[in-house]
């Protein structure tokens, strides 16, 4: 499991959904070969479909197979299948309440060489703002092979933001994950840190090092951004007084904002947003972007350090 | 065939769609006129629905992609028994079920939300696919705006339904040749429509809008016509069988109609009877 694909844990899901179920469907636009759901197009020429290059019309199909009881997966790069697409998924999916699962595969950094047009740090954003969408960041496999059932059970429009390749592990096999609870993956009394998708490693490595200098930290990791998990991060904050929150995405509108926003009516506490400063994507690999976009370990010990 | 029953159907459609807006005052008058002979075809005859199962089963649905045109499908599905003709009164009031643009949610027998132009037709392209995978037989109707047509997302669907065939679809372009700004023709011109479809690889025939045999034997040729998805180009005006609606051209998509204004209108339809 742990040095698997993300990806070929969503293939195996639809596989297995479409052999032995008959809700799911799923239509990719053309980059079916990148999600590795390729297979799938000759194993079940009626339900899994590819529209081509044309996003919008890969969402509003999906919400026309929704009103018939099927239950679409859907998935292009995390730009196009939220930026490109947001009227469709606005109106066709939410608006209509089309039971429909949007998948964007590659976000933020991750995007890597393929660069700024690339590189989604809005899509949460956009996706939050979408009344119901319910929005969940994969952190890792075992969560994830978790989370699909739960997101096909649930009746309601989801974003789901997949890291394709493999993840850095964060749970053991035995964990039980709750699509909407977040997770307190180390308890501390110091400060919170917050993290979602890659940064819940590197939130995980920040603590340790804090530890070396006595500093305690609690991290919790919060996938479902959408609706957050306010009674988990409540209390923490009440705990520890200081909160820092550490997300692959703008800090406008993500993670961060989400939880900057929940503490503010119900918590007020010192805060620091890690994330990505209101910039555009580049080229580049994750290690090297980390660094550009200040998504790295470093970033997120000195953001502790600045609110203690 | 006699087709008096329908166009009776018809006169009542216009009716309705007149105390439907009149109710409020304003409304896109225009635009639903000009649908009101292929709603009746389809509500009066070939469609398979049953009003008092709007759920059914592998029912015939309609898109209606132009969702600005709800009131004249509210008109056909009150003439049709699935709600009194009464609740046409409540039109974009607060809470009512009835608003401006279609939403499968709040009104029995609509099929389909639309209201943002160029979505309805994918919709209805996934719709077919549905009932290919459930093998339902159900056919699936569209009805797409000519100023909506100048939306990309139509010709994105028009590509992929006949790619895989659908010929369980049957599309309808409402081809009143007037958007809210001028002209089709004037804005940006859709013309050669039938061969821009046929170029699509669709089966497509023109007809006039507003002849109710023509429509119907249209329709019995699509639903005939295998391996290609049908679009029906409807020569249609813009405001028909409402003098002042269609001396206003291009104003009518969406204008006031005062009580007194009805009234006139409501013999006027009458007066063809």
């Amino acid at each position: 499991m742990k040095k698997r694909l993300m990806r070929d844990i969503l293939v195996d899901f639809l596989r297995d959904e479409m052999t032995n179920g008959d809700k799911v469907v799923l239509v990719e636009a053309d980059l079916a070969k990148c999600s590795a759901t390729i297979p799938l197009m000759d194993e079940f020429p009626e339900r899994a479909l590819n529209v081509g290059v044309a996003e919008q019309n890969m969402a509003s199909v999906a919400a026309g197979l929704a009103s018939y009881g099927f239950v679409p997966f859907i998935h292009s790069f995390a730009p196009f299948a939220t930026r490109r697409i947001c009227d469709q998924a606005m109106i066709s999916i939410a608006y209509s309440k089309q039971n429909v699962k949007i998948i964007g595969s590659d976000p933020g950094i991750t995007a890597e060489l393929n660069g700024g047009t690339h590189m989604p740090f809005e899509d949460i954003a956009i996706m939050r703002s979408i009344p119901q969408m319910v929005v969940y960041e994969a952190t890792d496999n075992v969560e994830f092979s978790q989370a699909l059932p739960q997101i096909l059970q649930y009746d309601g429009a989801v974003y789901i933001r997949m890291f394709r390749k493999t993840p850095p592990p964060i749970y053991e096999e035995d964990y039980k994950f709750d699509l909407f609870k977040a997770t307190v993956i180390k308890e501390g009394r110091d400060a919170t840190i917050v993290a979602s998708g890659i940064m819940v490693s590197a939130a995980l490595k920040a603590r340790e090092e804090l530890l070396k200098e006595g500093i305690d930290c609690e991290v919790i990791a919060s996938p479902t951004i959408k609706p957050l998990d306010e009674k988990t991060i409540i209390a923490s904050a009440k705990k520890t007084r200081a909160v820092v929150t550490a997300e692959n995405h703008n800090i406008y509108g993500g993670l961060g904002s989400a939880v900057a926003e929940c503490l503010s009516e119900n918590c007020p506490t010192k805060l620091k947003r890690v994330g990505v400063k209101d910039k555009f994507g580049e080229v580049g690999k994750a290690a090297y972007l980390s660094k550009v976009f200040n998504l790295e370990v470093s970033d997120i010990i000195s953001a502790v350090k600045e609110i203690l | 065939m006699d087709y008096n029953h329908i166009k009776s159907f018809a006169k009542e459609i216009r009716i309705n769609i007149i105390n439907c807006i009149g109710s409020i005052g304003v409304g896109h008058i225009g635009g639903c006129l000009s649908i009101v002979d292929v709603l009746a075809v389809l509500y009066a005859k070939q469609m398979n629905i049953d009003p008092k199962n709007p759920k059914k089963e592998g029912r015939d649905r309609l898109v209606c992609s132009k969702g600005h045109a709800g009131p004249a499908v509210y008109s056909a599905l009150a003439e049709k028994g699935y709600f009194p003709k009464s609740e046409l009164l409540t039109l974009n009031q607060g809470g009512t079920t009835l608003p401006s643009h279609c939403d499968m949610h709040k009104t029995i027998g609509i099929d389909m939300t639309a209201g943002s132009l160029g979505q309805g037709l994918s919709c209805a392209v996934g719709m077919a696919l549905g009932s290919r995978i459930r093998k339902d037989g159900a056919t699936i109707f569209a009805i797409v705006g000519d100023g909506e047509s100048q939306e990309g997302q139509i010709w994105e669907a028009g590509m992929y339904a006949a790619h895989k065939k659908l010929d369980n679809l049957i599309a309808f372009t409402d081809f009143n040749h007037m958007q809210i700004d001028g002209t089709t023709d004037e804005i940006n011109s859709l013309e050669p429509l039938n061969k821009k479809w046929e170029a699509f690889g669709w089966n497509v025939y023109v007809v006039d809008g507003h002849d109710i045999e023509a429509i119907d034997k249209a329709i019995d040729k699509a639903r005939a016509y295998e391996s290609k998805p049908s679009m029906i180009i409807l020569d249609t005006i813009k405001g028909k069988g409402v003098s002042i609606a269609e001396q206003a051209k291009v104003a009518c998509h969406s204008m006031s109609l005062s009580p007194e204004q009805c009234e006139k209108a409501i013999s006027e339809i009458r007066g063809e009877l």
